[in-house]
C-alpha cells in the first residue's frame, strides 16, 4: 500500500537524517517503526507526508509510493488528497478551534459539507468522548481527548493509509489501552493501513503485525510483530527487561547490527 | 437629560461611528495577521489607493458609482492576490522582520506612485447620500459617518460568519492556528494566505470609499493607517471582535479627549489620546483586551 524504498533525507540541505531507509507498510495492517529518541521515525513520516518541505527537509535519495502513485517530492496538501492522513507527535491539535471545528478542517479534502457531516458522524462514533466536548476549545482538551481528536480529524479526509507518531506519548497506561483498541478496530473496520511509530514497544507490537526498528537513520532490525516480541535485544532495550530481570543502558544497543541477519 | 449628558452622549455616539470606521481598516491589518503572521505596515496606504482608484473613475462624467465600486473591490482584491504571490511568498519562511520591511517599503512605494499616477490634488469623493445630518436624540451625525458605520458592521457581521460558520473559514483558521498540520490536513496554505491578503483588500476599498468621501482623497489619506495600531494593539493584533472593540474604544477616547480636554490645552489631544490608552493597556493586557494567548493547560 505504501512502500518506502531506500530513502535519503537531508535538512538544510547538509545535515543527513535517514540514510537509507525501506519500509513497506501492508494494506489493512498496523506496520510499527519503533526506536529511540532522535533515531529519525518522525522525520520518516514527514517525509511521507510531504510536510518535511515547510522544514527545509528534502528526500534526496530513494522512492515513496501509494499503491503506484510515486509521492515524493509531492506538496502535503496533496499527498492528503491520494488518501494518506498524519497524525502528528504531540497531537498538534488547532487549540484556537473547537473540537467539532478541529474535525471541519480535518475534512478540507471532502467536496461538500455533508459529507463532512457524515465524517463528523463517523468519528463521533470510534471516539463518543469527542462527542461530549464538540464545542470546547481544543485547546483546553485532556491529552487523551486531544490524542483522541487528533486521530478523529485525520480520519476525516477518509484516508486509506494514517502515519500516527507517537500516540501514546505522556499518556497514562489504561488511556494508551483504550486509544490502541480503537485504532485496531478502525483498521479492520475501516479498512486503514496504518504506520505507527511508538517508543513503547509493548504496547506497539501488541496491536501490530509487523514491525521495524530504526536507530541512528537506518532499520536495525524487520520482522512480524511477534517474532520481534520475542526477539532478545527488543526484550533487553526497548520492554526494558533482561535475563536477570532488570533495565540496560540504551547505549549498550550496538550489537543490533549483527543479529539483524539473523531475522531476515 | 441634562446639558452636560447631552453634550457626552453627541461625543460618544460621534466617536463611536468614527471608531467603527477605524475598524473597518484594522479588520485588513487583522485578516492578514490573523492568517499569515505578516505584520502590514501599508494598510493606510491600501486604503488611500481604494481611495485614489474611486475618485479618479468617478470624475469620469459617464461612470456611475456603482461601477466604480466594483471596480475598485475587483481591482483590490486582485492587488492583494498579486502582492502576495510577487512580494510575500518569496519571503515565506524569512524571519518575520522581512515580511514587515518589504510592506513599509510598499507603503513608500504606494504614497511615491499615488500622486504621479493620479495626480497630487485633492479629489472630492462624493456619494449620494446628501449632507443633511442624521439626528439621534441630542446627537447629530454626518450621514456619512452613519453609512461608514453601517458598512463596519456589515462587514464585521459577514467575516464572523465567514471564520464560525464556513468551511473556508475555519480552514483560515487551521492555518493561522498551525501551518504545518493544516498543510497535512490537505488545507493548500499559500492560497489561504493569498485569500487574506485579498480579504484585506477588499475592506480597504470600503475603507477607501467611506473615508475617502469623509476627508476627500489624496495622499494623504494614507494617514488612517495610523490608526490601526492604536486599535490593534487594544483588540488584539489577531482578533476580528477585537478590531471591532478597540476601535470603538479609540473612536470614543478621542472624541471624549477633544470634547473635554481640548478646550484646556488647546488642541491636539485626540491626536495622541488613543496612543496612551494603548500603551498603558500593553502594560495591564500585553495580548491586547482580546488577543489570542498560547493556551497552557495545567
Ligand atoms: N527540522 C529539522 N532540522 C534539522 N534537523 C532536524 C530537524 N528535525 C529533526 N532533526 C534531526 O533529525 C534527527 C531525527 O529526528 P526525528 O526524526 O525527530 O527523530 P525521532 O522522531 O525518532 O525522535 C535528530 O537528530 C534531529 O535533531
Ligand atoms: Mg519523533
Amino acid at each position: 500500500m505504501l512502500t518506502i524504498n531506500n530513502i535519503e533525507v537531508v535538512y538544510d540541505r547538509v545535515i543527513l537524517v535517514l540514510k537509507g531507509v525501506s519500509i513497506d507498510v501492508r494494506e489493512g495492517a498496523i506496520t510499527t517503526l519503533l526506536g529511540g529518541n532522535g533515531a529519525g521515525k518522525t522525520t520518516t513520516l514527514k517525509a511521507i507526508s510531504g510536510v518535511l518541505h515547510s522544514e527545509r527537509g528534502q528526500v534526496t535519495k530513494g522512492t515513496i509510493h501509494i499503491g503506484d502513485r510515486r509521492i515524493d517530492g509531492m506538496r502535503a496538501h496533496d499527498v492528503t488528497r491520494l488518501g494518506l492522513a498524519q497524525v502528528f507527535e504531540g497531537r498538534r491539535v488547532f487549540e484556537h478551534l473547537t473540537t467539532e471545528e478541529n474535525l471541519t478542517a480535518g475534512g478540507h479534502v471532502q467536496k461538500d459539507g455533508s459529507a463532512v457531516r457524515q465524517s463528523i458522524d463517523l468519528v463521533y462514533s470510534y471516539f463518543p468522548r469527542l462527542k461530549e466536548r464538540r464545542h470546547q476549545h481544543s485547546g483546553y482538551l485532556s491529552g487523551g481527548e486531544q490524542q483522541m481528536l487528533a486521530i478523529g480529524r485525520a480520519l476525516m479526509s477518509r484516508p486509506r493509509v494514517v502515519l500516527l507518531d507517537e500516540p501514546s506519548l505522556g499518556l497514562a497506561p489504561m488511556l494508551v489501552e483504550e486509544i490502541f483498541g480503537i485504532v485496531d478496530r478502525l483498521v479492520r473496520q475501516e479498512k486503514l493501513s496504518v504506520l505507527l511509530v511508538e517508543q513503547n514497544a509493548t504496547m506497539a507490537l501488541a496491536v501490530a503485525d509487523h514491525g521495524y526498528v530504526m536507530e541512528n537513520g537506518r532499520i536495525v532490525l524487520e520482522g512480524p510483530a511477534d517474532k520481534l516480541r520475542d526477539n532478545s535485544d527488543i526484550k533487553e532495550f526497548y520492554l526494558g527487561l533482561n535475563e536477570g530481570g532488570g533495565r540496560k543502558s540504551y547505549r549498550d544497543t550496538k550489537h543490533y547490527k549483527r543479529r539483524k541477519r539473523w531475522l531476515s | 437629560m441634562s446639558e452636560d449628558m447631552e453634550f457626552t452622549f453627541a461625543l460618544i455616539l460621534n466617536g463611536a461611528s468614527i471608531g467603527l470606521m477605524y475598524s473597518l481598516i484594522a479588520l485588513g491589518f487583522v485578516l492578514v495577521y490573523k492568517a499569515t503572521d505578516a505584520i502590514n505596515f501599508a494598510q493606510g496606504e491600501f486604503v488611500m489607493l481604494a481611495g485614489l482608484i474611486v475618485a479618479m473613475l468617478i470624475s469620469f462624467e459617464s461612470v456611475p458609482l456603482a461601477i466604480a465600486v466594483v471596480v475598485v473591490l475587483a481591482v483590490m482584491i486582485g492587488f492583494g492576490f498579486g502582492l502576495e504571490r510577487v512580494v510575500l511568498r518569496p519571503l515565506l519562511g524569512r524571519p518575520v522582520v522581512a515580511v514587515i520591511m518589504a510592506t513599509i517599503g510598499l507603503a513608500a512605494v504606494l504614497r511615491g506612485l499615488g500622486p504621479v499616477i493620479f495626480g497630487s490634488e485633492t479629489r472630492a469623493l462624493s456619494l449620494p447620500i446628501g449632507d443633511e445630518p442624521v439626528v439621534i436624540g441630542p446627537a447629530s451625525l454626518p450621514p456619512i459617518q452613519v453609512l461608514g458605520a453601517v458598512v463596519a458592521i456589515v462587514f464585521f457581521l459577514a467575516f464572523s460568519w465567514f471564520f464560525k460558520k464556513s468551511r473556508m473559514g475555519v480552514a483560515m483558521r487551521a492555518v493561522a492556528d498551525n501551518q504545518q498540520v493544516a498543510q497535512a490536513m490537505g488545507i493548500n496554505v499559500e492560497r489561504y494566505f493569498a485569500l487574506a491578503w485579498a480579504m484585506a483588500g477588499i475592506v480597504s476599498a470600503m475603507g477607501g470609499i467611506v473615508w475617502g468621501s469623509m476627508l476627500g482623497v489624496d495622499v494623504h489619506l494614507a494617514l488612517v493607517g495610523l490608526k490601526v495600531f492604536p486599535v490593534v494593539i487594544l483588540g488584539g493584533l489577531d482578533s476580528i471582535g477585537g478590531a471591532l472593540v478597540g476601535g470603538l474604544i479609540v473612536g470614543i477616547v478621542e472624541s471624549l479627549a477633544a470634547g473635554y480636554l481640548d478646550p484646556y490645552v488647546g488642541g491636539g489631544t485626540k491626536d495622541f489620546a488613543p496612543y496612551v490608552l494603548m500603551i498603558l493597556v500593553l502594560m495591564i493586557r500585553p495580548y491586547g483586551i482580546f488577543g489570542k494567548r498560547k493556551i497552557e493547560r495545567v
